[in-house]
């Protein structure tokens, strides 16, 4: 092992750290913001956004996506293209606020 | 016949076979997932009500079980890193509190479905219920899948390392990116099951 690359494995090391501290932080204030007792609406939003942080620190970090080869971002583009589908799925079920049945 | 490109990058792709490997399987994943998050989408808001996960859960068991995963996100990361540093001892060590920590989400969660059983509360109790179950369930046997793999690699699998350090490396590597998943999946569930 190179000098450098035991630096850069060193950089690397650090930076997973920091994550977690962030990741555990971001946690305590997801548990105290739902002790508000926020609107739903509010609470889904605040909860969700909090939630994309940390799953794209956990990605790009841990999941070394931040420094990844184009062919996984096209894989993970088509992907992203599909789950929103999936997800606006009920989201196109409803008409004029009823449900189609 | 030898297994191409495990260490090699293949000039096409500008990746090893494992790494695509992994991640279509990912996607595959995401997929399963994300239909299970729609239906409970569907079902949550068709219904006339439905109870705020606190009332029902266990909050404090879910956070720390939360933190569990978290640490052993980070212990499985470190794990592969200790390789990328050729120090085999502390990537036992590091592998091994992944594998620990794994059995302590699975132990907690163990005690949280235990006492739902014993309050009487099934998947077929309610549709919140159901949801519950069906998605923590699938994710506890991804839980006891990614553990199997990693207790490979650090038991019998670990053999690879003397003769092809490399490979052994971007085994761990794949299945760090299994476990990370895993990781990212629950940071998702933990507050749409359980504070919301």
């Amino acid at each position: 092992m190179t000098s450098d690359h035991a630096v850069d494995i060193d950089k690397h090391v650090r930076v997973y750290i920091t994550v977690f501290v962030a990741l555990m932080v971001l946690t305590i204030v997801t548990v105290t913001v739902s002790r508000f007792h926020l609107p739903v609406p509010v609470a889904v939003t605040v909860a969700l956004i909090i939630a994309t942080i940390k799953g794209s620190l956990v990605a790009c970090y841990f999941m070394h996506l931040i420094s990844e080869k184009k062919l996984i971002y096209a894989v993970l583009g088509l992907t992203a293209v599909f789950f929103l589908a999936l997800l606006a799925l009920p989201v196109v079920t409803v008409h004029d606020g009823y449900w189609i049945h | 016949m030898d297994i191409p490109y495990t260490v090699e990058i293949r000039r096409d792709t500008g990746l090893i076979n494992g790494k695509i490997g992994i991640w279509l399987f990912l996607a595959s994943e995401v997929m399963l997932f994300g239909a299970l998050f729609a239906s409970y989408i569907l079902i949550r808001t068709g219904a006339p009500s439905w109870p705020r996960g606190a009332t029902m859960l266990n909050v404090p068991l879910a956070t720390f079980n939360t933190i569990v995963l978290i640490s052993s996100s980070v212990t499985m990361v470190m794990a592969w890193a200790s390789l990328k540093r050729r120090r085999f001892g502390t990537f036992r060590i590091y592998m091994g509190a992944t594998i620990l920590l794994g059995g302590v989400f699975l132990v907690v969660k163990y005690f949280e479905y235990s006492a739902h059983f014993h309050e009487g509360a099934f998947p077929s109790t309610n549709n919140f219920l159901a949801v519950y179950f069906t998605l923590t369930g699938l994710h506890m046997l991804h839980v006891i899948g990614g553990m199997v793999v990693n207790a490979y690699f650090w038991g019998p699998g670990s053999k690879l390392w003397k003769t092809n350090p490399e490979w052994f490396t971007n085994r761990v590597e794949h299945s760090g990116l299994f476990w990370h998943f895993v990781d990212l999946v629950w940071i998702f569930l933990f507050p749409t099951l359980y504070l919301l």
